[in-house]
């Protein structure tokens, strides 16, 4: 097997692979760059998969072609009326082995597949990172809940996880079915209203890997993203304790004048920002926007101009989502990224 | 074959009118429309807002004037719900059977059961309680809520009905419920 892998990996699969790199420095979205236990045996069972499949397309079409060949052959003869029973009885037997071999062959795969399901809830542990991802039209909504309601945080579309240690994520949804997958790490999880459960995975390896909604959602599924990042111990802490302290208040008077603008306009009518007056959970937690990678969901990058753009119009960028237009003035607009940016 | 090419005609025709009158789901309003608290509602001194609430015992057909821009569209209606449970009108107004507010599904009005009136209602805000959402809710969803509310007390025509909510049903579907007759309270 290890054999073919490696044989099928230089040959067969190039087309898959380039395609699966497509972006290069890209944050990765691909099963074949597995970067956990969970999602390495789903890679394995993807390869057994697709060998066994290989291996019966070629038998198939070889005994097609031998029978068209064959065929050609006796043109000439009459329809048989009496077949020779021996012969029949030889045939017989030929179909008979034929399907057992298929029989123990699909129940090899489902052995395998049991084997590996069973392995994706292998993982314990007493003493998980424990995160809870919600699902909504059209983004994530992710908590590091703490029995210490002050070191509570929530944050949206991005989950850094510390590399080499179990997690478990407790996952819902708020509104219709979603289904949480990041092909790098784990299988899909699907996302039911009104039931929870629990996904558990580990990441080896350090780095940025993207995930996406995988279950549709309603007009803005496709650009309903999220970043795993994945960061040494250390660096996970020290997010973690950045993320749990409220928002900074304004250094100048443009981020004072911009966080005037949130909290006196439409924008806090739906958004949180910890440390101010704005407290709504309609829309994703704001509370440090300016350390996240991405907006609206891993939809466009995080810099002044897409969100000034994503700010005045998002109906523009990702249509019936659920932010209304804000034709806010310039300078009102300006200070109000200026001040959404400072919020690291 | 003849009665082959009516037929076709005829289903084709069928099929032609069910595209008829296809529902408008508008994501993105003018731009105009959106400005927060621009309503250019007028303030007189006798009654708030541009149009008349009604008088003591008069219906609303007599003094019907004009449905708001979202009355004939369920997709509005069903936005309009959920932003009621968004902007946490349920709070005090509960599923429309009122609480700490007074109830929406009901006969009683007391600032007027037109849309202009319910609008205006939102928009500056009333004695003892319900606050201004001036400036903190884009116009054009403030007329989507207009057409939910009235959908309470059964004043849209029984085609616009919203959506299922995402909540536990505790009353009849806005188009299976009742149709008030508002009163001035």
């Amino acid at each position: 097997m290890n054999l073919f892998r490696h044989n099928s990996r230089v040959f067969g699969i190039a087309a898959i692979l380039w395609l699966a790199s497509c972006g290069g420095q890209q944050p990765q979205q691909t099963m074949f760059r597995p970067v956990g236990p969970m999602s390495a045996r789903i890679e394995g069972l993807w390869w057994f998969i697709f060998a066994i499949a290989v291996a019966v397309f070629v038998i198939v079409w070889i005994f097609l072609a031998g029978a068209a060949a064959r065929r050609r052959v006796h043109e000439q003869l009459p329809p048989e009326l009496n077949p020779d029973p021996a012969r029949e009885q030889r045939y017989l037997r030929r179909v008979m082995v034929a399907t057992g071999i298929t029989l123990v062959v699909l129940f090899a795969i489902l052995g395998h597949t049991v084997v590996t399901s069973k392995y994706m809830n292998s993982l314990q542990s007493k003493n998980p990172v424990t995160i809870q991802v919600y699902g909504h039209q059209w983004w994530w909504e992710v908590q590091y809940p703490n029995d210490d309601a002050s070191l509570w945080v929530t944050t949206a579309n991005e989950i850094h996880v510390p590399v080499g240690v179990p997690i478990v994520l407790q996952t819902g949804s708020r509104d219709v079915i979603h289904s949480f997958w990041a092909p790098n790490i784990q299988g899909k999880r699907d996302l039911i209203p009104g039931h929870s459960s629990a996904i558990w995975f580990q990441v080896d390896k350090e780095g940025t890997y993207r995930g996406q909604c995988a279950e549709f959602c309603g007009h803005q599924h496709a650009h309903m993203a999220f970043y795993i990042i994945a960061e040494s111990p250390e660096k996970f802490q020290a997010w973690l304790d950045q993320q749990r302290k409220p928002a900074p208040d304004p250094a100048n008077a443009t981020l004072a004048h911009g966080k005037d603008v949130f909290e006196k306009g439409t924008c806090m009518m739906c958004h949180t920002i910890r440390g101010t007056n704005a407290g709504s959970h309609v829309g994703p937690d704001l509370t440090h926007i300016g350390s996240r990678t991405s907006i609206a969901a891993a939809t466009l990058p995080n810099n002044p101009g897409a969100l000034a753009g994503w700010i005045s119009d998002p109906q523009a960028i990702k249509p019936g989502v659920r932010m209304p237009p804000n034709p806010l003035t310039g300078p009102d607009l300006q200070a109000l990224v200026a001040y959404l940016q400072s919020l690291k | 074959m003849k009665r082959t090419i009516s037929t076709a005609i005829l289903l084709t025709a069928i099929a032609l009118l069910c595209a008829c009158e296809r529902e408008k789901r508008q994501f993105r309003e003018p731009t105009g429309s959106a400005v927060p608290g621009d309503t250019g509602v007028e303030q007189s001194p006798l009654h708030p807002g541009g149009s008349a609430p009604l008088k003591p015992g008069e219906s609303e057909s007599e003094a019907n004037n004009g449905a708001g821009p979202f009355e004939f569209n369920a997709y509005a209606v069903a936005e309009g719900q959920k932003l009621y449970y968004s902007y946490n009108c349920g709070g005090c107004h509960f599923h429309g059977g009122g609480g700490i507010g007074p109830p929406l599904m009901d006969a009683n009005w007391i600032y007027g059961s037109q849309p202009q009136n319910i609008h205006d209602t939102i928009i500056e805000g009333r004695p003892n309680g319900m606050p201004s959402f001036r400036g903190r809710i884009p116009d054009y969803q403030v007329w989507e809520i207009v057409a939910f509310v009235r959908s309470l007390s059964g004043q849209l025509p029984p085609t616009v009905a919203p959506a299922r909510p995402d909540n536990m049903n505790v009353k009849k579907p806005e188009d299976l419920g009742p149709k008030e007759n508002p009163q001035q309270r």
